[in-house]
């Protein structure tokens, strides 16, 4: 079976600075992925350059067969990959409700706005409100909600705990456990390492521009030496 | 007769109505100019020579082709809007990755370039274009006598304004446009298409522009200067608005415009450069403008 996004040999530059140096990654149809690393490794840069955000770019990216390096970045969406930023992105101008509907639906398995608002009954509640006057983790709630109503196959999410009460950071758990047993699949960046052991199945562990190790959660007892070592912590 | 601070009531409401004409096109320009630096963050220096451009296009309809102001009021827009559409197309979109100036500039010299073409073909003497039959005359108001046409102007830019405004504030694609204003590539992730987004823009905002330049044929007169004068109080009108506020430039385009006409009354003096004084002072104390975000 062939992964549904593989990832070899990625170089991205910002300018001058050349921060993917050769990144490789496979992820299967419904895993959740996590990648580990300390600060400034290029976490959020694989996860930009896979959306096509960042497009000084050279390697391989292909998700389901497809080829994804000539795709412009409006045209990403509608091959199936989602991407929930780490400032969350939510639009000031736009109500709750706007900024539910933006994201166009790319695909019919996406979540009603019905089962949307059933999962997230606080966005129900606020969702006449302006985007930005909802609570950091009521936010990161909308970010997050509003790609699953495009019904997209692969979810990217940029550190969606960051800076949130531990209560709301369980809960963003239920909710990618949830997202997991409907079949998504979930590519993460996370710092919250707790949590990302509690959510994820494999992790890729990053340092310099490259990934240097990947292991399933079940080796993550053993592997705990060499996360010390990468991670500083 | 009827005084009031001195001034007889008939001057009064005389220069308010000029004022609110007046401000009818600063709205309906300033309008157009907000849309779009506020998506393209490119400051239309064409949008003067769109007005003209909008005002020509009716008179050649109507020399060559027998159409009339009805349909122009339609049809010139369209052309107008298509045109514009192109450019952005073909040029002023290869400029977005560079400074801001560039665009500035391009707009600048697109405009220099227009006006000058028109002032070869046409010369810079107006021509006259005569008032639709159903708009022609006037009316007694008791204190005052209202050319139907000038309340015309008054009424039907008002509704273009607010049906611009409902469409950016309350239509899908207008949330698309505010998105994009705000964070454009985040927008484009979500899959919608933002280049073609801006391209709808640029055509929208210059279809304002000659929708306003249509309405103004029969007042003004067509020729190809129209928009030069014109064109720099509407940018001070929206620096007062603020850059990028839909509704404030609206607003500001009718308080800025009954400002002038109640100054020509009370200090006639001053009526040139009133708006230029108030934009001094708004930017003083509010640099962002009146109804700005970031102030």
């Amino acid at each position: 079976m062939t992964p549904l996004l593989q990832v070899s040999g990625l170089n991205a530059w910002y300018g001058e600075s050349h921060v993917l140096q050769g990144v490789d990654m496979t992820i299967e149809e419904g895993e959740m992925i996590t990648i580990l690393g300390r600060n400034g490794v290029g976490k959020t840069t694989t996860l930009r350059t896979i959306m096509g955000i960042l497009r000084e770019r050279k390697g391989q990216i292909t998700f389901d067969g497809k080829d994804m390096m000539n795709v412009p970045l409006h045209r990403t969406a509608h091959v199936g990959i989602g991407f929930v930023p780490e400032e969350r992105g939510i639009f000031a101008t736009l109500t709750v409700e706007e900024n539910l509907m933006l994201p166009p639906v790319v695909a019919g398995n996406g979540m009603s706005l019905d089962e949307i608002y059933d999962l997230f009954p606080n966005l129900l509640e606020r969702r006449s409100s302006p985007g930005t006057k909802l609570s950091g983790g009521e936010q990161q709630m909308l970010a997050i909600a509003r790609i699953l109503r495009t019904g997209v196959r692969l979810l990217i999410l940029d550190e969606p705990t960051e800076g949130l009460a531990p209560v709301i950071v369980q809960r963003i758990g239920q909710v990618l456990k949830t997202l997991k047993e409907r079949g998504m699949t979930v590519l993460l960046v996370e710092q919250n390492f707790r949590f990302a052991s509690r959510v994820a199945d494999r992790f890729y562990l990053m340092d310099h521009g490259q990934m240097v190790a990947d292991f399933p959660v079940a080796q993550l007892p053993e592997r705990m030496d060499t996360l010390h070592k990468v991670l500083g912590v | 007769m009827t005084m009031i601070f001195g001034i007889p009531i008939q001057a009064l409401l005389g220069q308010l109505l000029i004022g609110l004409i007046n401000g009818s096109f600063y709205a309906l320009l300033s309008l157009g100019l907000a849309v779009i630096f506020g998506l393209l963050r490119v400051i239309n220096f064409a949008h003067g020579a769109q007005y003209m451009l909008g005002a020509f296009v009716a008179l050649l309809l109507l020399q060559y082709f027998g159409i009339n102001y009805w349909l122009a009021l339609f049809v010139a827009p369209a052309i107008v809007g298509i045109v514009g559409a192109v450019v952005e197309r073909t040029m002023l979109s290869r400029l977005y990755k560079l400074d801001a100036l560039y665009g500035l500039l391009f707009t600048f010299g697109l405009a220099l370039t227009i006006e000058g073409t028109f002032r070869y073909l046409y010369g810079s003497a107006g021509q006259p274009y005569s008032v639709p039959s159903l708009l022609a005359g006037g009316t007694n108001l008791g204190f005052m006598f209202l050319p139907i046409y000038r309340g015309w102007v008054v009424v039907i830019s008002l509704i273009v304004c607010i049906g611009t405004w409902l469409l950016i504030e309350k239509t899908k694609l207008g949330s698309y446009l505010r998105a994009a204003t705000e964070n454009a590539v985040l927008v484009q992730a979500f899959g919608v298409n933002v280049p073609l987004l801006l391209t709808l823009t640029y055509g929208l905002g210059a279809a304002l522009a000659a929708f306003a330049g249509v309405l103004a044929a029969p007042i003004y007169q067509v020729s190809p200067l129209m928009g030069t004068n014109l064109i720099i109080v509407v940018f001070a009108v929206v620096v007062v608005g603020g850059m990028g506020s839909i509704m404030g430039a609206i607003v500001t385009g009718y308080m800025l415009g009954i400002a002038e006409g109640l100054t020509k009354v009370f200090y006639p003096e001053a009526s040139n450069i009133v708006i230029f004084v108030i934009m001094a002072i708004v930017l003083l104390i509010r640099p962002a403008g009146l109804f700005g975000r970031d102030a």
